[in-house]
């Protein structure tokens, strides 16, 4: 089978020593298993996240992402543009939305483009990486390259928001989305189904702003995944990753709990069970340490 | 020819492997004396049909018992034309119903071969209905009101190739459509407000020939029935032309809500007007800016909503006309079409948007019509009237100003004279009291009908002054047959429900006519050829069935007897059940079909230790309710004996005495809903039932019995397995009673 | 006319409904919200809103332009979609809210060190800067934006969580001294630059 080829946006979290660089080594781990090849946009920039809003405004906002996309015209012709952080993809889809449907945006973004020397045609396609998984590579194919299957581990799938909503991954539900309980079933593992806060809100960027109020959040979060019974937290997105794994001690002061639950994205998982080491896997970049899964690693 | 007797006895669907099937071929030759008895392994196929059809052509069998499945099982195949017919019901009745297991099969026997005793003693007791065809019966149809619901419904009859007497009272047809500007979207994208069609439509009554116009022209006098109503039009000038037609349309509309009763809300004051103001000011505009009445262009336009409506206070409509919301989004539109710099601001407190309306709110969304959910408490007019509000999402006490003012008042039923207020008047005035025939005589003139019926002049209403039709399982039936009530006179409606209404009583009228001229019953009975006659000889003149015919079907006559009117009978036996010295019967339903079942069944010993109760269930719910428990295999108890009924308005209390008299343990009726959320095929009979079995305490108790062994109880037909713990409850609690007393004496 | 009467006749006008469809992102579908108040029940920080998104629509309507724009609520957004796909008519409604806050910031009107509202703009000039996030001289400018000794407390608050993340490689301290940068830094100082311009004179800002 042909090589699958993408445009790749990691997003400022996935740079080097950045908040989410591990999910950058995983992602890689895990593509090059399911030979797929990933390139990234050459000089690519922030997508302004969910807070750009405040001093952005929308029109540099389309901008700053409209240049991703004319860089990936330019140099990565014919290539779908995959995230793998859920702010980037969704600052990336708003935008060509937005762009698509409005001739009058599209013209003022090309008009600031046209400052740094670009312009975007409006042929760009932008994916998540989970689509990629289940639309191109598809259940089976996610499967073909497990050597080590997760037995015996129990996952909440914490999908959180903006991989959800408002495009969400195709077919599934904004209130019960399956998905990712249906990749941990698929590398060996048991989903915790009963579940109940997986699509709630972390906070988001608001875990600086407004910490007590996201910490609340955070705590129903971790707290649910306790009573269904799972090991761990399984995570598409960045952002919820850090806030639910960062916070976790603080919240144990705050409201006395005894937290201690890791939260990884699915990426590690897959390529734990595809056979990777505990560094393959960015396991050691866990604040908090996946034991069980590391012991996978070292069978 | 004489009577021949015949039953058939089915041992199919598993029958006669759960009963012992020549035991009850027995009992239909010795205790039902059926001259013939056959079994068949499977009746409703060709061989069994055949066979059956055969004893009629050559064994000249003219009367024959069906004991196999439920009455509603299997209808066309047991379908014999000439024949009287009742049907035991060992299927749905006995074999799903009764627990399965040897140990039941004793009591499955026992209410097997009672069910066979049963329907060889009705069937003796029937006779199959001659049928009256009337070789004059009127096919015209008369419809009152030429509104749009009236126009709509004599196009609809003329198209369909029956003719048309119309008659309005005012001298041109469109009534309140006529007055608008525009009509709410009635067609895709139900966006903006369209042309009313009112002038299409006159052209279109005045090119029908089969469509008789009578302008300025009111209806004087209704005698008759359906087939062959006399009408008197009474015209303008004083002259009177008489019609006869064989059924009506009432389409007579409403009138809006007086205003002038709502003072807080400016109701008289300059610069508020309501709806129908509105579309007056919007016609004389004529697509240019709309001024109010002192000439001065609207700026500014508040709209309130609910003016005079859901009241909860009792002063004012309680109910919610339905339109009004399209309506004001309608006319806000004309506002915002013109200029869209008009500030037009809808008050509203839920937004009621029937059918495709919510795409015509979003496209006034659109077009920049504010919406507030807010209360109006008070309007004041003038040159820059006010608005005092509540603002029920920002929860804030307010008041704006604008130009214009424009209430949305409700809809007011056009449907004559209510007989609730008419009948003590009447009794009254029967009784000799002047003051009282004086009062009657002037209500007499307010009548849309004056119909010559012995209960009244129009149809009943039901609440708030509308036609009584109910609005799920009969519209456009009234509580008169062959007069059908079409548009805002039944219940408050726009254009578009209207026009669909009176397509509805149009079919519904056409098939009166039809119905009339063969003899034939309309819903729910329909096709029944039989009618209800009297004994006059035993009468005594009581008046109770008269009184309590739901369809006004009696009269009197000269000599006060009763005078039924077979064409306005609708077959439920309500009179029947009324009457107290049981002369009135149908020839396929009587005191007697269902007084020998009662008397049939075989009441064991008090040490046997086996009740019996008496159910008389509904035909149109009850008895399917429970023909759907036996379809679904609940169990109920073996001790019950169940004998469908017309309706529950049918049973007479005879039935109940003989029953007690016969040593049943207890009497169960079961009914449709009654009261103001009815349910009852036949409107009020099953409010008569239970007001009747409150008085027969007294009856039990002369007969030293508990007045709990009758119960009178309330069936929805989707109550199969509500019905089962019914009848195991009651069984229950009779058991806790003990055995009745008067066992042994029967 | 009176005073009292004059304030009414601003009220439930098309005024304000207009300013915010001609300059707040997806502005003109303000006027299609029906009141049904499923946003108001979706949000997760609900309860700590003074205003739901439906009584901020209904308020304009009602031409309260201070009050909106002076409101605490539109800042409480995280972001998290949930109002738009429940919104049974379907207004954008997360982008609504952003729309307003960043033309209240605009206008100068948006509360006074509301923490979204500087976290927010802190942000944007962090990415503006470089082109992509610092993620540490992000969260030092947020720890000290009440000041040294705020910041000190904060940040010392915060500190086991910041050398659980040195450890880990997902924070690098030395990212103070500059970190992961675009090449074409002045082309997308430019491009920035241009598209404020832009929708500065679209929407009538001082630039």
């Amino acid at each position: 089978m042909a090589k699958k080829e993408y445009a790749f946006y990691p997003g400022c979290s996935s740079q080097l020593k950045a908040s989410a660089s591990n999910y950058l080594t995983s992602v890689n781990s895990m593509c090059e298993k399911l030979d797929v090849k990933l390139t990234e946009i050459p000089d690519w920039n922030c997508c302004g996240a969910s807070v750009g809003y405040a001093e952005g405004g929308e029109l540099p906002r389309l901008a700053i992402n409209a240049r991703n996309f004319a860089l990936a015209e330019t140099h990565l012709p014919g290539q779908d543009i995959v995230a793998t952080c859920a702010a980037c993809w969704l600052g990336s889809r708003e935008t060509k939305e937005r762009l698509d449907h409005t001739s009058q945006l599209m013209k003022e973004t090309n008009e600031a483009l046209a400052a740094a020397g670009l312009n975007y045609k409006g042929d760009v396609n932008i994916r998540h990486m989970v689509e990629v998984l289940i639309e191109d590579i598809g259940y089976d194919g996610i499967k073909k390259p497990v050597v080590k299957p997760l037995e015996g581990l129990k996952f909440a799938g914490y999908i959180g928001c903006q991989t959800n909503r408002p495009f969400g991954i195709a077919g599934e539900s904004f209130e019960n989305p399956k998905y990712l309980d249906q990749m941990v079933e698929t590398l060996g593992g048991e989903a915790m189904t009963s579940y109940d806060q997986k699509v709630t809100c972390c906070g988001g960027a608001l875990a600086f702003s407004e910490p007590e109020k996201s910490q609340k959040q955070i705590k129903d979060i971790i707290e649910s995944a306790y009573d269904s019974g799972a090991q761990m937290l399984v995570t598409p997105c960045p952002l919820c990753q850090a806030n639910t794994e960062v916070y976790q001690s603080e919240i144990n002061k705050k409201y006395g709990t005894k937290f201690n639950m890791p939260v990884l994205y699915y990426s590690q998982l897959m390529t734990v069970a595809y056979g990777g080491s505990i560094k393959e896997a960015g396991l050691d970049g866990q604040l908090i340490r996946a034991e069980a899964l590391e012991k996978i690693c070292g069978k | 020819m004489a009577d021949k007797f015949a039953a058939y006895i089915c041992s199919g669907c598993g029958i006669g492997d759960a009963m012992k099937v020549p035991q009850l071929e027995a009992i239909a030759k010795k205790e039902g004396k059926m001259a013939v008895v056959k079994s068949h392994h499977f009746l409703c196929n060709a061989e069994g049909v055949q066979m059956i059809k055969d004893d009629i052509a050559n064994e000249e069998v003219t009367h024959i018992c069906i004991a196999a499945c439920s009455r509603r099982a299997k209808t066309e195949a047991f379908q014999f034309d000439g024949v009287a017919m009742s049907r035991a019901n060992l299927r749905e009745g006995v074999l799903w119903v009764v627990a399965a297991g040897k140990e039941h099969d004793e009591v499955r026997q026992e209410m097997a071969a009672d069910y066979v005793r049963m329907g060889c003693a009705e069937v003796k007791k029937m006779k199959q209905p001659a049928g009256n065809v009337k070789e004059s019966s009127s096919k015209r149809i008369l419809v009152v009101g030429g509104g749009m619901s009236g126009m709509t419904a004599a196009l609809e009859i003329a198209d369909t190739g029956y003719e048309v007497v119309l008659v309005e009272k005012s001298g041109a047809l469109g009534g309140m459509a006529a007055n608008l500007w525009k009509r709410q979207p009635f067609k895709a994208p139900y966006a903006e407000a369209q042309d009313t069609g009112v002038a299409a439509m006159v052209a279109r009554i005045a090119a029908t020939p089969a469509i008789k116009v009578h302008l300025n022209s009111t209806i004087g006098d209704t005698s008759g029935a359906p087939g062959r109503f006399i009408i008197q039009v009474a015209q303008e000038s004083g002259a009177v032309v008489e019609e006869t037609v064989g059924a009506i349309v009432q389409a007579t509309g409403f009138s809006t809500y007086d205003m002038a009763k709502l003072p807080e809300l400016g109701g008289g004051q300059a610069n508020v007007v309501d709806q129908a103001g509105l579309e007056a000011l919007a016609k004389k505009a004529n697509g240019g800016a709309i001024k109010r009445a002192d000439g001065k262009e609207v700026k500014s336009v508040v709209f309130v909503q609910c003016a005079g409506q859901r009241d909860d206070t009792g002063t004012h409509l309680s109910y919610c006309s339905g339109h009004c919301c399209g309506t004001s989004i309608k006319q806000a539109t004309y506002f915002k079409d013109q200029n869209p710099d008009i500030d037009t601001v809808i008050m509203y407190q839920d937004l009621r948007v029937p059918g495709m309306g919510e795409d015509f709110y979003r496209s006034a969304q659109q077009k920049g019509v504010i919406f507030s959910k807010s209360k109006a408490s008070k309007v004041t007019g003038g040159d820059s009237c006010n608005v005092t509000f509540k603002d029920l999402i920002l929860d804030e006490e307010n008041n704006i100003s604008a130009d214009l003012v424009v209430l949305a008042t409700g809809q007011v039923p056009n449907a004559g004279v209510d007989l609730e207020a008419w009948n003590p008047i009447v009794t009254a005035a029967e009784g000799g009291n002047e003051e009282a025939k004086v009062q009657r005589d002037a209500m007499r003139t307010t009548s849309v009908l004056k119909l010559n019926y012995r209960q009244g002049p129009d149809v009943p209403q039901f609440k708030h002054g509308f036609a009584d039709s109910h609005f799920i399982c009969f519209p456009y039936e009234t509580r008169r047959t062959g007069i059908y009530a079409a548009g805002p006179v039944r219940r408050p409606m726009d254009i578009l429900q209207s026009t669909d209404d009176a397509t509805g009583a149009a079919l519904k009228a056409i098939q009166a006519v039809e119905n009339a001229a063969v003899g034939r019953a309309a819903h729910p009975r329909s096709g029944d050829l039989s009618f209800p006659t009297a004994r006059l000889e035993g009468c005594t003149q009581c008046k109770r069935c008269t009184v309590e015919c739901p369809f006004g079907a009696i009269d009197e006559d000269e000599r006060r007897f009763p005078k039924f009117n077979e064409e306005r009978c609708r077959r439920c036996g309500t009179c029947m059940g009324a009457c107290p010295v049981r002369v009135i019967s149908f020839e396929n339903y009587s005191v007697d079909t269902v007084g020998s079942q009662v008397k049939a069944v075989s009441v064991p010993e008090e040490d046997e230790e086996k009740p019996r109760i008496l159910v008389l269930a509904c035909e149109n719910d009850a008895y399917p309710a429970l023909d759907m428990a036996g379809l679904a295999r609940m169990t109920y108890s073996a001790f019950v004996r169940v004998i469908p009924v017309r309706c529950l308005g049918s049973v007479n209390t005879i039935w109940i005495t003989d029953a007690m008299n016969s040593g049943y343990d207890g009497v169960m009726m079961m009914g449709c809903k009654k009261g103001d959320e009815y349910q009852c095929h036949f409107v009020k009979g099953s409010e008569l039932a239970h007001y009747r079995m409150s008085k027969i305490g007294d009856t039990l108790k002369q007969l030293g019995l508990e007045p709990e062994r009758v119960q009178t109880t309330e069936v929805a037909i989707t109550d199969n397995a509500r019905v089962v713990k019914m009848i195991n409850d009651y069984v229950a609690e009779l058991e806790k009673l003990g055995p009745s007393p008067m066992k042994g004496f029967g | 006319m009176t005073t009292a009467n004059q304030n009414a006749v601003e009220r439930y006008r098309n005024n304000f409904l207009k300013e915010v469809e001609a300059n707040v992102e997806e502005g003109d579908m303000v006027k299609m919200c029906m009141q049904c108040g499923v946003c108001a029940g979706s949000c997760p920080l609900g309860p700590h809103w003074e205003h739901s998104p439906q009584k901020i629509f209904m308020m304009i309507r009602a031409g309260k332009r201070e009050e909106v724009l002076s409101s605490d609520s539109m800042w409480m957004c995280t972001s998290c979609y949930n109002c738009i796909v429940r919104c049974p008519r379907q207004l954008p409604i997360t982008h609504i809210m952003h729309g307003l806050a960043n033309y209240a910031h605009r206008l100068g009107l948006a509360p006074k060190g509301q923490p979204t509202r500087e976290f927010g703009t802190l942000f944007w000039n962090n990415l503006v800067k470089k082109g992509r996030v610092n993620e540490l001289t992000l969260t030092i400018g947020h720890y000290f934006k009440d000041g040294i000794a705020a910041g000190i407390k904060t940040g010392l608050a915060m500190q086991a969580v910041g050398l659980g993340m040195v450890k880990a490689k997902r924070l690098n301290p030395m990212e103070i001294f500059g970190g992961h940068a675009v090449k074409d830094l002045k082309g997308f100082h430019a491009m920035v630059a241009k598209a404020q311009e832009i929708e500065a004179k679209k929407k009538g800002f001082t630039a």
